[in-house]
């Protein structure tokens, strides 16, 4: 099952390949990754979107929290939370193509933050469901370059992970 | 007054009460060789290879209660130590291993003898810190004495940059330490004892399994009070040996590949498992499914969250300190009324000593024409009243001493379980002999694992090591030659050990004594003279029968009940 896990680690050099290296070394899948640092610099959050059965994703846990740098951890699919993820989108935009990709873009609630006559760039949040319909709706033929910055998760309420 | 980095680290050092330090110089370290040179509370040690400096300090930390302390260089001080450092994390032992680094100007620079020592260790330590500041130094070295004892226990790497240990800055030992994102685990959750012992109690056939935790967590007091109340069988795991006295009738003897009958029946057959710092390691449960067709309810006491459910599922998980989860239960024991069912017990001792007469416990058939490794050990146990620290490589050898030299105490058997490196022996009994003076210490080993670190014969010279080498030379890597036999057709391949050294006129080069032993019945005599010579270093070579297999023998992906026997083949 896909499984979103949080964690709040020392912002220091070395603290993400010690996560990293985890994942590689005991062959946990990885699908996204992503980590910046939070209103304390001290601090980096990071979010992980991995999938495992429920054994693997104890032992995720356990190893992750194993890490002396890592300071408090959340697995958010346990619970109510929301994700997010950033996409920009580049796609060829000439001729008839461009009002229907205007219009796509509107109904995904999508912004054009870039275009020239034969390109758009499209940004995107969302979750990642979202996204992935999104380029699958414009298609593999019309997409230039696609970046997206791997799933932000953070728990509903009083769902918290702070120090 | 400001001090440099080398000195500071040295004055960590004595704050941390180190009496020993392993270790090599080299162009990285150069300052810190030169403030050991200025100071005589820290001593050092110089080995001839720096896999043996902590190998020996692994040695040093198992048989004490000490952390153990190596240094070695930047580049390939570093990359020899790793082996070292391994095995050390494998088996849990605490261990602070201080490294050279280039300067930091230097760094990322292909510089000479750089490599990236914290990411070259970082899969197989605890923790590891590059100190960029000389001003970060005390705490660093605070933290790390910290870490590696605290918790489950382990090696922790502090990479020091050559110009880090010239700068200077005010020396202050930290009083405390307090890491924010670590909080190791100390008692149980007392409604989780509670039930536990009412688990045990209500257990029709019971069966308790020791590991390495409750050596690491000084609680052999605790495991035998608890067996020898509660009366169930107990066994230990190839770490655990010592936990439980192996002349307490509960003692079943080691499990797993090479465990018991009685040992290994009982734990497929139990139906109330109370695991003690042990973590089911595939050497000990060979094929989970297989132990898993037999319902049971486990019990588990660790205190490492991620050994508990990591190869089989657990009903009853303790996170904490086995020393103190152990007295609570045994608090909970006392002051209850009740005790295990009479009849129920002694269905299941009915039921054990049944699988212990068909297993005949071990065995082996002697001889008068062939010196039979297991003889050996029955009789070093003999002479050295089981009393003796004993450290081994990897292989037959080892798997023999585990279950014939039976172990009354712990941290008295040392073995690297986890890594199975070879080579550990010698340097292991160097650490040992060194913060045991006076204790008597021998390395089993093979003809094979000697040779990976046989230079230390020139430390143990130097620091007068009166080490008991025991080699039990079968002309094989014979653990290696024991699965071609079985699983591979006799098909010897680059098992046999050609073009050996004459161990005799080696060990007389290095300036020790030399023994060859040929038949059974010089073994006694020989021991006997060999351990008389209480100052010098005696190298036996006995020659053993190389045919010899260790058995029983759970062979690797079976269950613990498909388990050869000696007489089956
Ligand atoms: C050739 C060869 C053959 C082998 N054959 C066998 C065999 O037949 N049988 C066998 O048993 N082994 C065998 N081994 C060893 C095996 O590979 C493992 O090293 C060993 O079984 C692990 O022992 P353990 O489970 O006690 O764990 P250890 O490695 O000793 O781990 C200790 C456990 O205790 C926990 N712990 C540490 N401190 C505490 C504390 N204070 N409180 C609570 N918990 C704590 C740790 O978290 C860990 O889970 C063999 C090795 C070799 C090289
Ligand atoms: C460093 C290392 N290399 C290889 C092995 C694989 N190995 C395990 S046991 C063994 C044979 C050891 O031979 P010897 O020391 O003569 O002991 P014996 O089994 O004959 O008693 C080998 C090669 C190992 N454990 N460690
Ligand atoms: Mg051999």
């Amino acid at each position: 099952m896909r499984h979103i896990i949080s964690l709040l680690m020392e912002n220091e050099a070395g603290a993400l390949s010690r996560v990293a290296g985890l994942f590689s070394a005991r062959g946990y899948n990885i699908e996204s990754l992503s980590v910046a640092p939070t209103e304390d610099p001290t601090l980096s959050r990071m979010t992980i979107v991995t999938s495992g059965s429920d054994a693997v994703i104890e032992q995720i846990n356990k190893q992750l929290n194993k890490l002396v740098d890592v300071a408090a951890l959340i697995d958010l699919s346990e619970g109510g939370h929301l994700e997010r993820e950033l996409m920009l989108v580049k796609v060829r935009a000439e001729g008839g193509a461009r009002e229907g990709l205007k219009r796509m873009a509107d109904t995904f609630r999508g912004r054009i933050i870039d275009e020239t006559d034969h390109t758009y760039t499209i940004e995107l949040t969302g979750s990642c469901a979202e996204l992935d319909s999104l380029l699958e709706k414009i298609g593999r033929d019309l997409i230039l370059e696609t970046v997206r910055t791997g799933a932000s998760g953070i728990g509903c309420g009083d769902r918290i992970l702070k120090l | 007054m400001e001090l440099t980095g080398a000195e500071i680290l040295i004055r960590c050092l004595q704050e941390e009460q180190v009496e020993y330090v392993f270790g090599y110089p080299g162009g990285a370290v150069l300052f810190i060789y030169d403030e050991l040179f200025k100071q005589d509370k820290v001593k050092h040690v110089l080995v001839r290879h720096e896999q043996a400096a902590v190998h020996a300090a692994d040695g040093y930390a198992r048989s004490s209660d000490k952390v153990g302390v190596a240094l070695v260089t930047s580049g390939p001080g570093l990359t020899n130590a790793v082996t070292g450092i391994a095995t050390a994390y494998m088996d849990s032992t605490p261990m602070v291993v201080i490294s050279g680094q280039v300067p930091t100007g230097a760094i990322g620079e292909d510089a000479f003898q750089e490599v990236d020592a914290v990411g070259i260790t970082r899969p197989c330590v605890k923790h590891n810190y590059l100190v960029k500041d000389v001003k970060d130094i005390a705490s660093t070295i605070k933290k790390a004495f910290y870490l590696a004892k605290s918790g489950r226990p382990g090696p922790v790497l502090v990479d020091i940059p050559k110009d880090v240990s010239n700068h200077r800055t005010a020396f202050e030992y930290p009083a405390s330490v307090n890491i924010r994102s670590y909080h190791p685990a100390g008692k149980g959750d007392s409604g989780q004892i509670r039930h536990a012992a009412q688990m045990l109690l209500e257990a029709k056939r019971p069966m308790i399994y020791a590991g390495g935790g409750v050596v690491l967590s000084d609680a052999s007091a605790q495991l035998t009070d608890l067996v020898r109340l509660l009366g169930f069988p107990c066994t230990n795991t190839l770490m655990g040996l010592g936990g439980l006295p192996a002349s307490d009738k509960h003692f079943v003897g080691m499990l797993g590949m090479h465990g018991t009958y009685e040992a290994n029946m009982a734990m497929q057959h139990c139906d109330v498992l109370l695991a003690v710092g042990a973590r089911f390691d595939d050497r000990v449960i060979g094929n989970v499914e297989h132990f898993a067709e037999v319902p049971r309810k486990i019990i588990h006491i660790d205190i490492d969250p991620s050994s508990i459910a990591k190869r089989v599922k657990v009903d009853l998980p303790i996170v904490g300190d086995v020393n103190l989860v152990l007295d609570e239960l045994l608090g909970v024991l006392r002051s209850g009324r009740q005790v295990p069912g009479a009849a129920d017990m002694a269905a299941w001792w009915k039921q054990v000593n049944e699988w212990r007469a068909v297993g005949g416990g071990l065995r082996y058939k002697n001889s008068s024409e062939i010196i039979k490794p297991q003889f050996v050990i029955e009789k070093l146990h003999e002479i050295t009243g089981g009393d003796a620290f004993i450290t081994t490589d990897v292989g037959q050898h080892q798997m023999w001493t585990a279950q014939y030299y039976k172990f009354e105490k712990p941290r008295r058997w040392i073995t690297s379980g986890g890594l199975g490196t070879m080579g550990f022996g010698l340097p292991a009994a160097m650490g040992v002999q060194m913060v045991n003076p006076g204790a008597t210490v021998a390395c089993v080993t093979g003809e094979g694992s000697i040779q990976m670190n046989i230079q230390e014969l020139s430390t143990c010279k130097q620091f007068r090591l009166p080490i008991k080498i025991i080699a039990l030379n079968n002309g094989y890597l014979g653990m290696v030659r024991q699965w071609q036999e079985f699983f591979h057709g006799n098909r010897y391949s680059e098992t046999y050990m050609n073009a050996l050294p004459d161990f005799v006129k080696l060990a007389e080069a290095y300036g020790h004594v030399g023994m060859r032993v040929e038949k059974p019945a010089d073994v006694e005599p020989a021991l006997k003279e060999a351990f008389a010579r209480k100052h010098d270093l005696v190298f036996m070579d006995f020659r053993t029968d190389p045919t010899e297999n260790v058995y029983p023998m759970v062979p690797g992906g079976r269950g613990l009940s498909e388990i050869i026997l000696a007489e089956e083949l």
